[in-house]
């Protein structure tokens, strides 16, 4: 039951052999005995799951089911639920219980998923390892002595140690793609536009995107057809046709061109990720694919672009938590001004802060030019080096992470080496780009190692199809970690 | 040594839309606080802007009317400042690449004409509410009016004193309202301006140091403020002080400015384009469909008055000040349209009079157009004289005979005596009876043949018609 797959699960269902609030209640044991250790969840509400399960029951029974009816699904706390605490992570929303359901949120219910849980998550998505929850970090399930990955930890430990069959997550510079990295499960960051920000509580608006992270691309086709469609609520939103992202998955690579960026295959990667990256490459070969040298010549510049822009928004973005309409405020102060600051000062986590200043500086007058409009125009660079590159081939592949899982505490006093380990997803973020990780074996310690691949624009069904010709051939999506 | 006063005026019109300029909530005015907040306006987590067509078009008219270039594309950007009315933590504006860049308008003040150059227009929204009363010594936040839609108007320091300034603003009130893209409301705050005002040695090229006065929510209170901002300017000055950039408060109880916040104390906005909002596309189709939308704008319709109905610059301009006056002339003046003058000098006059003093506006007005012009011919077929003309249209304001000017006449039996042998009779029995003013007159005192003919009205009991009056007695005296 744990290592089935959306589709299995959904057959199961529609053919009676389960009932949806029987899996359910499957899922919140394995939640119960595990989330002690792992810490993945931060809030779940036991009645309120199994309302739902109950209801989608009746659908499955009156013939109405659609593909993920039924199916419990983890949720990132950063998307607003109805009636159901929203905190991102944070003391600042330690109290808010939304009144109004995100437009992700709403897609879920209108198909009769159950909502199993709001997954743990660095603090307003800030962060790679989930240190900075100000629920405690999240454990990775392969160790418990290393991080999950960051922001969407939580969902991916989750995920990775079977106590919800899928989950959401968002990336803004490679939070869904590096802890499915270190996680060892599936997850993909759709095309800027095609996932609705409407109750996604924004951390940079520019970047942030939901997506979604499972066991395989198989599972990962299935959450995006619920999870992609236009919202008019959300101005960023696009407007396409509607596309069922399992359409291409039975499609043979023959042929397909993988670019390989020769900046992503110098310094900075680890042995064992190169020597699982090369495996990788070579089984795509067998395939039928062939490799080619790409370069993108300003992808270097990607971290310190995005820890210019991505504050400057953030820090504009977070203004709104105030302390004057929810959310936290503090005890006791003496005017308004006091009020603002020693509510600011108690409710935000030391990470939060550093990006809002980070932010504020960017932005002041008399830096504007230098550090944003700056930024910005590499922004176009970077964007322009992938439109070059996918002259010459279709996909591009790398290692999503220059290592496998680190020690918890082990980056905490450096968020230089910290930011960094973002370096080979924040490019595709800052082109907009579709980004997805796949798991493509273990290394250092027995901790999992990723796949990178950044697809085109809008070619989601094409990057899932690679991945599912890929996990046809191999099982490392299929291992999960074991438990006492 | 003589100064020179510079004023520039920043006005925030309040766009006519009937939603919110980034939410679906209803702007209407008066509502009980917070009834009229969404989810967007409180600013929950999570929540987007999405732009209303209806306030961009708006503010496409205004560019249009004022001949201003309209930018496409059109960028909103955040202002970011911590203020508890503020519920994000900035207000979406508009920074570089507002919606529309120059134009200008033509102002008159007495019998001199002056073209106002525009810097912008640029849409943004409005906060919310303070409240410090009943509250106990907290304060109370009403977000009904956060993300009302604004376009702040923003004219170049072009103007040179009060009156310039005053007849830029009403000019400016006029024209958002003639083409309908806010009511102009001032006590509601519709249309609220703030003005620059700096004073420089005359002759002299150099802008002097600026204070912006705040609050000035009516056209008399900005005169006023003006006024004394530059006198206090000019004293501090002459007694060797130089001028502090600041923003200042008007005080209307006491007629006076003070400070409110000094430049060093300003702000750094920290503008940025707002990374929820697209870059606005305003295509050409979608400004000419607008154009052809617009009424007749009133310079067009002043420069026609004097064109087509020979009347002076002034007179088209004072009845071209609203849409709606223009168009009572307009259809006053479309019954006797021999007699433009007559008709412009009532509407001007006793109509625009009347109301004044009433206080009321001209589409409440009790005499309709049709029913003036039925006056105004009487006047003109000498049925009637222009003084008891005045007394039928009084008649008319109250409503009697159903505003029937014939009947009105007859009633109170005010034609005209008309008939000449009757008319020489009295002129006869007033010229006997008044012998020694005829000797007057024809000793060279003018003066007397103005009593005579007094005499003559009155005899008449200001039936007889003066002109005719008038002939028959320089006949008789002849």
């Amino acid at each position: 039951m744990f290592n089935a797959s959306l589709k299995q699960l959904s057959t199961q269902l529609s053919e009676k052999k389960i009932s949806s609030v029987e899996l359910t209640e499957i899922f919140l044991k394995q939640l119960q005995k595990l989330n002690p250790s792992y810490n993945a969840f931060i809030t779940v509400d036991e009645a309120m799951s199994l309302a739902q399960a109950k209801a989608a029951d009746k659908k499955i029974a009156a013939g109405q089911a659609q593909p993920l009816t039924g199916i419990p699904i983890a949720q990132k706390d950063i998307f607003c639920t109805k009636g159901l605490l929203t905190t991102c992570g944070s003391k600042m929303l330690s109290n808010f219980v939304s009144p109004y359901d995100a437009g992700v949120i709403e897609r879920f219910n209108q198909v009769g998923a159950v909502n199993i849980g709001k997954t743990n998550m660095d603090e307003f998505a800030m962060g790679s390892s989930n240190e900075t929850s100000f629920y405690g970090p999240v454990r990775n399930p392969w160790d418990v002595a290393a991080v999950p990955g960051g922001s969407s930890g939580g969902s991916a430990c989750a995920v990775a140690a079977r106590m919800a069959p899928a989950a959401t997550g968002t990336d803004t510079g490679g939070s869904i793609r590096q802890p499915a990295a270190l996680c060892g499960i599936s997850g993909i960051k759709p095309t800027y536009g095609l996932v609705s920000r409407y109750g996604m509580i924004a951390f940079a608006s520019s970047l942030d995107q939901g997506g979604p992270m499972a066991k395989s691309a198989e599972d990962l086709a299935l959450m995006l057809n619920v999870m992609v469609g236009f919202d008019g609520r959300d101005s960023t939103s696009l407007q396409r046709e509607t596309e069922d992202y399992q359409h291409d998955l039975a499609k043979p690579l023959t042929g397909l061109r993988i670019g390989l960026p020769k900046e992503y295959f110098a310094d900075g990667m680890s042995d064992d990720v190169a020597v699982a990256t090369e495996a990788a490459l070579e089984k795509y070969r067998q395939l039928g694919a062939k490799t080619v040298e790409v370069s993108l010549p300003n992808a270097h510049l990607s971290i310190p672009v995005y820890y210019v822009l991505a504050p400057a928004e953030a820090s504009s973005n977070l203004s709104r938590f105030d302390g004057v309409r929810y959310g936290y405020r503090a005890k006791s102060y003496n005017d308004l001004d006091d009020m603002y600051r020693k509510s600011r000062a108690q409710g935000f986590g030391a990470e939060v802060k550093r990006r809002i200043l980070i932010g504020t500086y960017v932005l002041s007058h008399g830096y504007y030019d230098a550090y944003y409009i700056k930024a910005q125009k590499i922004r176009r660079l970077i964007a322009q080096d992938f439109i070059d590159a996918y002259k010459q081939c279709d996909i591009i592949m790398g290692p999503t992470t220059p290592t496998v899982a680190f020690d918890l505490g082990e980056k905490n006093s450096d968020p230089i080496q910290m930011y960094l380990s973002d370096i080979y997803t924040s490019a595709a973020s800052l082109a907009g780009l579709p980004g997805m990780s796949i798991p493509i074996g273990f290394g250092d310690k027995n901790r999992p190692i990723g796949l990178h691949v950044i697809g085109n624009y809008f070619t989601e069904a094409k990057m899932l199809n690679v991945a599912h010709q890929y996990q046809l051939e191999t099982d490392w999506h299929l291992r999960s970690p074991q438990f006492d | 040594m003589q100064w020179e006063i510079v004023i520039g005026l920043e006005v925030h019109a309040q766009l006519s839309t009937q939603s919110k300029i980034f939410s679906g909530a209803s702007t209407a005015y008066g509502a009980t606080p917070n009834s009229q907040a969404c989810a967007v306006d409180l600013a929950l987590p999570g929540v987007l802007p999405v732009l209303n067509k209806g306030a961009v078009e708006r503010a496409i008219k205004l560019g249009v009317a004022v001949g201003g270039k309209i930018n496409s594309p059109s960028i909103f950007a955040r202002k970011n400042y911590f203020y508890p009315d503020l519920p994000k933590g900035y207000q979406i504006s508009q920074f570089e690449l507002p919606v529309v860049d120059g134009g200008s308008l033509k102002i008159q003040v007495g019998e001199t004409e002056k073209i106002v150059n525009l810097t912008r227009a640029h849409l943004e929204e409005d906060a919310g509410k303070s409240l410090h009363k009943d509250f106990h010594g907290m304060s109370g936040i009403d977000l009904n009016r956060a993300g009302t839609p604004l376009l702040e108007i923003v004219s170049e320091p072009d103007m040179r004193s009060s009156a310039e300034a005053v007849a830029y603003a009403k000019k400016l009130h006029s024209l958002v309202r003639w083409i309908g893209i806010c009511d102009g409301n001032m006590q509601e705050g519709s249309f609220r301006c703030d003005a620059n005002v700096s004073v420089r040695h005359k002759g002299t090229e150099k802008l002097g140091t600026r204070c912006e006065i705040k609050n000035l929510n009516s056209f008399r209170f900005m005169e006023k403020a003006i006024e004394y901002e530059a006198r206090r300017q000019i004293e501090i000055i002459e007694d060797g002080g130089s001028i502090r950039q600041e923003t200042r408060l008007y005080d209307a109880d006491k007629n006076e400015t003070r400070t409110m916040r000094s430049k060093e104390e300003a702000h750094d906005y920290r503008y940025f384009p707002d990374p929820d909002l697209l870059p606005l596309e305003i295509s050409d189709e979608w400004i000419n469909n607008l154009k052809a939308t617009l009424p007749e704008l009133p310079e067009a319709r002043r420069d026609r008055y004097v064109a087509t109905f020979d009347l002076s610059s002034y007179d088209a301009e004072t009845l071209t000040s609203s849409r709606e006056l223009a168009d009572y002339f307009e259809a006053v003046v479309k019954q006797l349209p021999t007699q433009a003058k007559l008709c412009a000098n009532w509407v001007m006059g006793e109509v625009s009079g009347r109301l004044n003093k009433e206080g009321i506006e001209i589409t409440a007005c009790p005499i309709n157009p049709t029913q003036l012009a039925a006056l105004l011919s009487r006047i003109n077929d000498s049925t009637i004289s222009g003084k008891a003309a005045k007394d039928v249209f009084n008649s008319m304001w109250s409503g009697e005979h159903a505003g029937d000017a014939d009947a009105i006449i007859a009633a109170k039996g005010l034609k005209q005596m008309s008939d000449s042998g009757e008319l020489e009779k009295l002129v006869d029995e007033v010229l006997s009876a008044n012998a020694q003013q005829v000797a007057d007159y024809r000793g060279g005192k003018q003066k007397a043949f103005n009593s005579l003919v007094g005499q003559v009205m009155k005899a008449s009991r200001g039936k007889a018609n003066p002109a005719q009056v008038n002939a028959i007695l320089k006949q008789k005296l002849a």
